[in-house]
């Protein structure tokens, strides 16, 4: 049942090749497209913690930069 | 309308969709495999080989789809002058370019069993290689030139121009003698794939949209946070 599974009737290297090539595919771009979000967002708090008062007063004021901690903060929940 | 369109208030919805279009993805990708490599019958002729079809079609059919949205975006973003369209196009090319990759390879492995070739210089295929040189052309633009509307531009007459190649690929099996077999699924007439066959196809195609959807939204936050950081280092 398993070698059946697994040979296909001789096809099975095409098969499983092009499936796993999609899969390998899938993840590859996922886990990349991850690191360079975390990489940005990592920068914008770091750029974040160098402001000084004035100046957090109004990037707080924007709700975009406001909900972009918010991530942050409940990713580390 | 076209000011709800805006990053600020899209953002708001963006930064919490990706864990459950992730969430989404994976139980219809299970049920896609599991009907793709087991339940699904295999072909008279072709025999299990043709469970490729699987995921070269779908990959082949999104790739297309992305392409001719990045081009409409862009001819919008070209007339109305609004960032955010370029925004979205620049989010959605890395799934579609992926997709394209993928049917590019998985064809070549089924074209193997089939036709006894990894490679044709066929219409279709080499229409299909053609896409993928306007991906990377539209890739790489992004990422040499630094001025952004100098970027939005060029990226806009790559996608303008290359659409022109979306209907040569959908024609090229009729207009052309092709090694590359016709249609199988059609909209507008009757479609020559048996259900059983269909369904995990359907189901496929689903899964693999929630991919490109998951990636585009990971990748608009991604371009959103960076113009932000552009931003900070403004105040």
């Amino acid at each position: 049942m398993i070698n059946e599974i697994i040979s296909m009737n001789g096809y099975g290297i095409y098969v499983w090749s092009a499936f796993s090539f999609t899969l390998m595919s899938f993840g590859s771009l996922f886990f990349v497209t991850k690191l360079q979000f975390l990489k940005e967002r990592r920068k914008f708090v770091q750029k974040f913690g160098l402001l000084n008062g004035e100046a957090i007063k109004v990037a707080k004021s924007q709700k975009v930069n406001q909900k972009i901690l918010e991530g942050v903060l409940s990713s580390k929940i | 309308m076209l000011k709800s369109f805006e990053p600020n208030k899209i953002f708001a919805i963006t930064s919490r969709a990706p864990k459950y279009v992730l969430f989404l993805f994976i139980i219809v990708l299970s049920i896609g495999l599991t009907e793709a490599l087991f339940l699904s019958p295999e072909d008279y002729k072709q025999s299990h080989s043709v469970r490729i079809m699987y995921v070269h079609v779908p990959s082949a059919w999104i790739s297309l789809g992305i392409f001719s949205l990045i081009a409409f975006l862009s001819l919008v973003s070209f007339i109305f002058k609004n960032k955010n369209f370029s925004l979205i196009s620049k989010s959605l090319a890395p799934s579609g370019f992926l997709f394209n990759i993928i049917a590019l390879v998985t064809g070549a492995i089924w074209g193997k069993p089939t036709w006894g070739t990894w490679w044709a210089w066929d219409a279709r295929i080499t229409s299909m290689l053609i896409l993928a040189l306007f991906y990377s052309m539209y890739l790489l633009s992004w990422k040499i030139f630094r001025n952004e509307k100098q970027a939005t531009k060029i990226t806009s007459i790559i996608a303008i121009l290359g659409v022109i190649n979306v209907p040569i690929i959908k024609f090229s099996v009729d207009w052309w003698s092709t090694l590359h077999q016709t249609s199988s699924v059609k909209i507008l007439s009757t479609t020559s794939i048996h259900i059983s066959m269909l369904i995990p196809l359907a189901i496929m195609t689903a899964a693999f949209t929630l991919f490109s959807i998951l990636i585009f939204l990971m990748k608009y936050n991604t371009e959103l946070i960076k113009i932000k950081n552009k931003g900070l280092d403004r105040l």
